[in-house]
């Protein structure tokens, strides 16, 4: 009975295995992060409130964080308060967590989705474009050409590649703002830092999907219907490359989370991955529980949408039957 | 290539020189700068605070004054020291966690199996970030961070290279044999998957020693006065508009170094993994050709309303010292409503020959023909678009495997619409309804519903008709089926067969039919074309196939048909031996080797295609009178040896 259930509505028990997955998943990043704080060596408020706090701060902060009550009543207070979106007190500045990320986030988001969208306009096109002109093992220079390129650009991390930029375009040049968010000018340089290594490698991706798809029966299939190249191109390869695409679309993206921590550091950009480094820097344990929930929920969610999209617009994908 | 000349011929490869080259540089620079220089490394130059470049300081001193080029070198070590230790305990971390799942079993395996997937899906430099809270800052802290951070994917790593082998049929026999789980692992699993792990590990120090140094720039690696490069840079940086270079320079050396390491594991790749690239020659435009027209038609006369004509053509490709040619000199006419076969064992050419005459051979290969006319125009005298009307239009392809030559994310009846949408402009609903009429007309039933599927939802034989139901979206006049039924059932060939008769019988359209079973050509056709290596060797009516056959090889398929008289106790008759490879053809007649009429005159000269006075035409120097008398001197065709007794081509997927 349970095969043909799952027979007649493939998709119902797909997306019900998919979200338990996400949920089950995401309980293992609260979990860590509450854990975090526990593992910490010493006492965590005098970590973070330095040596020269005196007994009676350091006794009202543990009273505040509820470090006294016993380990699973801590746990229970913790989940309820990131149920009602309480994040906690920054240890360093006082204010609570929640306005010091509301205020962070939509910099952060910004610059990462900018670089995305940036990324994946540039490097598809490219990407099918030389594997086009690579079909059948033709244009060996070009291949070798894009190959060193590409592997030049993947060799050069985003924050080297960030000081470089700096240098070339704001110290030398004087052409574009060396810090901060101010206007559309400040986002080419961290947008570019982000996107350089992460676009070179969906390009390399796309590319050597497109030169295999080209090679695949159905394709000769076409070249007897006599399609047009722009047909046989955009209509018969590139939905075939879409699976491990769209795989690697997710990776960058998550990948792009990382790298704006030090992205933001060298651009001083006012965002939560700079603030995620002097979080850590003076141990103010509530902010990086929040930002590892952000990133860590961040991640997670991108997999999510990737898989179902996978699922949805590839007919003949087995990601649903798994 | 033996091991030690593969390592020699990489290693004196550009690539290999250039690695070398900088490895040594990085190993000196580490092993010598801190004794040679350590010292002056931390000299302080009083009054030359931050100051640029300059003959004595090439690139500039430090906020304190110190030279950074001498600390740049000094930093080697670090460097290096802590990505080497980086990797070390992340591998050895990976290979305790990735070995898990074959230690303990399936269910252990899956809990270890998911954690590592969640923790694969964050990046290093995250982890490691939160890492560095719990082991604090410092250059232990860091390494201990970023080895962990690295764990996973090396447990991955392992995990996905070891179950692959944990599967493997020798594993399989060793756990039958009662070999105990820790045993496999240490005597098959790791030996086996220690190649892949050594190159990534080897390209996995350039990505430590990138993350190690990004861990020291935001301040949690190495700590004052130690120094590394990621810790000179963040000390750069704040005073990179008076003296950049304090800053660039430790990002030049860690990229450089870096790239060594890739290259490293690069080489590494290609000496373990043996890839060597041999230049292929290419075959460029033969000058032989005297221009359209030019040969003179070999036989039959020139009747001019074929469907298809094709004289000398020639197939080339490139080959490994020099190009050759698979099809050599084939021509082929065909009327309208005829079924012409064309059979041959496999690598015998005949595939090639029905690409060239869809003119469909792609790059490298080189096709090129005297006269190709397709319902009487000249092919290489049209414009492209003329061209690819008339073959979009009045030709048909069929190929060999129904399950990958129909494009799986397309619905089946897109795919035949689009032909008539491109070619006579229809618009999409109209294409739409001629793509379901004509999934009818190939007996597919309830065609509305077939043609919203995908092809994974058709069976072989159906997905066969779809095939031939796209080639008659428009008019067709010649269907080119390429080894239609090879792929599919017995009992759905034959329907795939009589749709073809069908089709051709009620619109007049022409099959070329290539098959190297030529019992299918024998009940579908009307003639038959017999390649060998490249060529025709003897071309002849269906109806004279079993007795008028005048090629000592044409008999010797023919006789490989087991029929209702063949005595079953016997194995099949099969041809003794192999085909040559077209790109190294013997002198003389290309099947004297398998043949047992051959002689002197066979081995030295090549027999050319003359008329066989059979209806047909032969290309052998000692062709077989028709079945019941001898041949000239020689013995009747029962000496063709048929001990061994299977069909050569049979095979041929």
């Amino acid at each position: 009975m349970r095969s043909s259930f799952r027979a007649r509505h493939p998709w119902l028990v797909f997306l019900t295995r998919r979200l338990g997955r996400f949920v089950v998943s995401m309980a293992v990043v609260v979990t860590a992060a509450f854990a975090m704080v526990h593992a910490l060596p010493g006492d965590p408020v005098r970590a973070a409130l330095g040596l020269r706090a005196s007994p009676e701060t350091i006794r009202a902060t543990r009273e505040q964080l509820g470090l006294d009550d016993p380990l699973w009543l801590q746990y229970v207070d913790y989940v309820r308060g990131l149920l009602h979106l309480d994040l906690g007190i920054s240890l360093d500045s006082q204010t609570p967590v929640r306005e010091v990320m509301a205020q962070l986030v939509p910099a952060t988001v910004k610059l990462g989705l900018a670089a995305f969208v940036v990324c994946i306009v540039i490097a598809i096109p490219v990407g099918l474009l030389i594997g086009i002109a690579t079909r059948d093992g033709r244009g060996r220079t070009v291949h070798l050409g894009f190959g060193g390129l590409t592997g030049l650009a993947l060799s050069v991390p985003d924050y080297l590649l960030s000081v470089g930029l700096v240098f070339v375009f704001s110290v030398s040049l004087g052409a574009l703002p060396v810090a901060g968010m101010t206007g559309a000018a400040s986002f080419v340089l961290p947008v570019i830092a982000l996107v350089v290594g992460p676009g070179a490698y969906l390009a390399r991706i796309v590319r050597a999907e497109t030169q295999g798809v080209l090679s695949e029966d159905y394709i000769r299939t076409a070249r007897a219907k006599r399609l047009p190249a722009r047909v046989v191109y955009l209509r018969h390869a590139l939905p075939n490359t879409l699976t491990p695409t769209l795989t690697v679309c997710g990776m960058i993206l998550a990948s792009m989370l990382a790298g704006t921590v030090l992205v933001e550091s060298v651009f001083a950009w006012p965002g939560i991955g700079a603030e995620l480094v002097d979080s850590v820097l003076v141990k103010d344990y509530p902010m990086v529980q929040a930002v590892a929930l952000f990133f860590g929920a961040g991640i997670l969610l991108i997999n999510l949408v990737v898989d179902v999209a996978i699922a949805a617009f590839d007919p003949r994908s087995t990601i649903k039957e798994s | 290539m033996s091991w030690s000349r593969r390592t020699r011929h990489h290693l004196s490869s550009p690539l290999g020189i250039v690695t070398a080259g900088l490895l040594l540089l990085l190993l000196v620079t580490a092993i010598l700068a801190p004794p040679l220089l350590g010292d002056r490394a931390d000299e302080i130059v009083v009054g030359s605070l931050q100051s640029g470049s300059s003959a004595e300081h090439p690139f500039g001193t430090d906020a304190l004054g110190r030279d950074v080029f001498t600390r740049t070198l000094v930093a080697t070590r670090m460097s290096l020291v802590l990505a080497l230790l980086v990797v070390a305990i992340g591998v050895v971390a990976g290979l305790i966690i990735g070995a898990v799942p074959i230690v303990l079993g399936k269910r252990a395996g899956r809990v270890v199996v998911a954690g590592l997937n969640l923790m694969v899906a964050f990046p290093g430099l995250l982890l490691a970030l939160f890492l560095a809270m719990i082991f604090g800052v410092g250059a232990r802290g860091a390494v201990l961070s970023m080895s962990i951070a690295f764990a996973p994917s090396f447990a991955r790593l392992t995990h996905t290279t070891a179950s692959g082998i944990a599967n493997a049929d020798y594993v399989s026999a060793a756990r039958l044999l009662g070999v105990s789980r820790w045993r496999i692992l240490t005597r098959h699993v790791i030996p086996n998957i220690s190649e892949p792990l050594i190159v990534n590990m080897t390209s996995q120090v350039g990505a430590a020693l990138l993350s190690i140094s990004a861990l020291s720039y935001l301040g949690f690696g190495v700590q004052p006065p130690s120094y590394d490069w990621g810790r000179m840079l963040s000390d750069g940086l704040p005073a990179i508009y008076t003296n950049p270079a304090a800053a660039l320079a430790p990002c030049i050396t860690i990229v450089v170094a870096g790239l060594t390491f890739v290259l490293a594991g690069e080489l590494l790749t290609q000496i373990l993994g043996g890839h060597h690239h041999g230049h292929l020659r290419m075959p460029s435009r033969l000058s032989r050709r005297q221009g359209p027209e030019a040969a003179a038609p070999t036989r039959s006369a020139d009747d001019g309303d074929e469907v298809l004509r094709l004289d000398g053509l020639t197939v080339t490709m490139p080959g490994e010292t020099t190009p050759f040619s698979p099809v050599t000199d084939v021509s082929l006419r065909i009327r309208p409503g005829e079924i012409v076969g064309l059979v041959g064992e496999s690598g015998s050419g005949k595939s090639l020959t029905a690409m060239a005459a869809a003119r469909l051979i792609s790059y490298p290969g080189l096709a090129e023909a005297d006269v190709h006319r397709i319902k009487g125009q000249e092919l290489r005298l049209m414009r492209s678009r003329d061209r690819e009307r008339l073959l979009g239009t009045s030709l048909a392809m069929v190929f060999q495997d129904p399950m990958s030559s129909l494009n799986p994310t397309l619905k089946v009846g897109r795919q035949l619409a689009e032909v008539a949408e491109t070619h006579e402009g229809l618009g999409r609903r109209d294409a739409w309804q001629r793509a379901v009429d004509r999934l009818s007309a190939v007996l597919i039933s309830s065609p509305e519903v077939r043609a919203k599927q995908y092809p994974m939802e058709f069976s072989g034989g159906m997905r066969q008709r779809a095939s031939i139901a796209m080639g008659l979206m428009a008019q067709p006049a010649l269907i080119i089926a390429d080894e239609p039924t090879t792929a599919l059932d017995v009992t759905v060939q034959r329907e795939v067969l009589n749709l073809l008769q069908r089709i051709s019988e009620q619109t007049a359209a022409a099959v070329l039919l290539i098959s190297h079973d030529i019992a299918v050509v024998a009940e579908t056709a009307s003639r038959v074309l017999v390649m060998y290596a490249g060529r025709v060797v003897e071309e002849l009516p269906v109806s004279g196939l079993v007795t008028d056959a005048a090629h000592p090889y044409t008999r010797a398929l023919v006789a490989s048909i087991p029929d209702m008289s063949t005595d079953r106790s016997q194995p099949l008759a099969s041809i003794p031996g192999r085909p040559p490879h077209t790109a190294q053809l013997p002198a003389g007649c290309a099947f004297a080797p398998r043949c047992g009429y051959a002689d002197d005159q066979c081995l030295e000269h090549r027999p050319e295609l003359v008329d066989s006075g059979r209806g047909g035409a032969v290309a052998c120097w000692h062709p077989l009178l028709p079945a019941g008398r001898a041949p000239q001197g020689m013995a009747g065709p029962a000496s063709v040896p048929a001990s061994a007794r299977r069909v050569a081509a049979e095979g041929e997927v």
